[in-house]
């Protein structure tokens, strides 16, 4: 088993109109056993940046523990936000930095930039960024995801309408995976607010 | 940095709470060439005396004026060498911004950055102080700014300023003739005829420096034949 698979996890970030949402599962797991039901997995850096971090959970702490450091810094001295596409190149610089000893995980990093245009990327453990216009996958349900984001996906959806879609493609694709699962965790993130939900799913 | 012999700082308190070291480094600013720097309502622009020892000396070769980013341009009073090793590591600083967001870095924190350079010389083993004062111009996302950095390590943001050996007068006639919407053109008017105050000699395109920022965000250095067009309307 790898060890990306050693936690189980599943995130996924969906462009809306002027707007976005990304969700993740709830699973933590010590590889087939479970051992908690409320694990975050996605974290607010600012109002309208958010990171999801699939992969080794340790990993997934310590790495958001680090970038939410930088970001406060960066906040002091240039008394600004970092936009989503600055913030995706530190992630980026941050996860390569370790290229020989990386950590185990794959963000998913969703927010609003310039004129509140939605950003999504996702990168894979060492810092290749992959842009995407529509939607963005990682963790073990990824496949399942990529084809259940595929066919339910559009463009230009409301928050409503992409609160649902994006539960929807969450929730059938981590049923096909044993190691995610256990409910869901939704951020719909508008210019004005930010909707979170809880998603009762299959509960195993 | 520098022998374990020279590992204490050689810029240290005077009782009178004075680190005398900077006061001499700002007395070598003192003496050099006089620059000047005027914030305009849609641009910078930023100017020098360009004196050559001798006619021989090919003035094409002497650039006082430089880059830090396409968009940031500085000019400096006092010594040469000084100010190209400045250059040098401000030039690399906003590089490795650049490489680590992938956005260039605002006016105001390279300019912060170069100052810490400049402080950490007037408090590290072996080294003496820089003996320049720079004046940075840039535009970015905030809009038009111009800093002016000294030894010391501290840095202000200015309308309008001059450094260097004629610096009283032409701080007198700036403030004389600076208002608040002045456009970029007006502003080169005005630090040509600044300059022109207490210039030894005639004034030309040979012995000046003119650089200058827009809204198009780019710096440029004028050509000696855009200095000559500046120059005959300011007649």
């Amino acid at each position: 088993m790898s060890i990306f698979e050693y936690n189980g996890s599943a995130v996924v970030a969906m462009v809306g109109k002027n707007c976005f949402a990304i969700a993740s599962d709830r699973r933590l797991g010590v590889q087939l056993q479970t051992i908690a039901t409320d694990f975050q997995r996605i974290s607010k850096i600012h109002d309208h940046l958010f990171i999801g971090l699939s992969g080794l959970a340790t990993d997934v702490q310590t790495l958001y523990q680090r970038l939410v450091f930088r970001h406060k810094l960066y906040q002091l001295r240039e008394e600004r936000d970092m936009k989503p596409e600055t913030f995706a190149s530190l992630v980026s610089a941050i996860l390569y930095e370790k290229r020989f000893g990386p950590y185990l995980c794959q963000p998913v990093i969703a927010g609003l930039g310039d004129d509140n245009k939605p950003f999504i990327c996702t990168m894979d453990s060492i810092g290749a960024k992959e842009l995407a216009k529509d939607f963005v996958v990682s963790g073990t349900a990824s496949e399942s995801l990529y084809g259940a984001c595929e066919a339910m996906f559009k463009p230009d959806m409301e928050a409503e309408e992409l609160f649902e879609t994006i539960s929807q493609a969450l929730l059938s694709s981590v049923d096909r995976d044993c190691l995610s699962g256990w409910g869901g965790h939704v951020y719909v993130v508008t210019p004005n607010e930010i909707k979170e939900k809880i998603l009762k799913g299959r509960m195993d | 940095m520098g022998d374990s012999q020279y590992s204490f700082s050689l810029t240290t308190f005077s009782p009178s709470g004075k680190l005398v070291q900077i006061e001499h480094a700002l007395t070598a600013v003192g003496s050099g060439q006089t620059s000047l720097g005027i914030k305009a309502s849609n641009g910078v622009v930023i100017a020098t005396e360009k004196k050559l020892p001798s006619i021989l000396v090919d003035e094409a070769s002497v650039q006082k004026i430089q880059h830090l980013t396409p968009n940031i341009g500085t000019v400096y009073s006092g010594m040469g060498p000084d100010f190209r090793v400045l250059v040098r590591k401000s030039r690399k600083q906003a590089e490795q911004y650049l490489r680590l967001y992938k956005e260039p870095i605002p006016v105001t924190q390279l300019v912060r950055e170069t100052a810490t350079v400049m402080q950490e010389f007037t408090q590290s083993g072996g080294v003496r102080p820089f003996g320049v004062s720079l004046l940075v111009a840039g535009y970015d996302d905030k809009g038009p700014q111009l800093y002016q950095v000294d030894p010391s390590g501290s840095y202000f943001s200015w309308k309008a300023s001059a450094m260097g050996k004629n610096v009283s007068n032409a701080k007198t006639f700036l403030e004389k003739r600076y208002t608040e919407d002045m456009e970029l053109d007006d502003a080169i008017h005005t630090a040509i005829l600044t300059l022109k105050e207490g210039f030894e000699g005639e004034i030309s395109s040979k012995n000046i420096e003119i650089g200058k920022i827009g809204a198009d965000k780019v710096f440029r250095v004028l050509t000696p034949a855009e200095i000559d067009d500046y120059l005959a309307e300011v007649e």
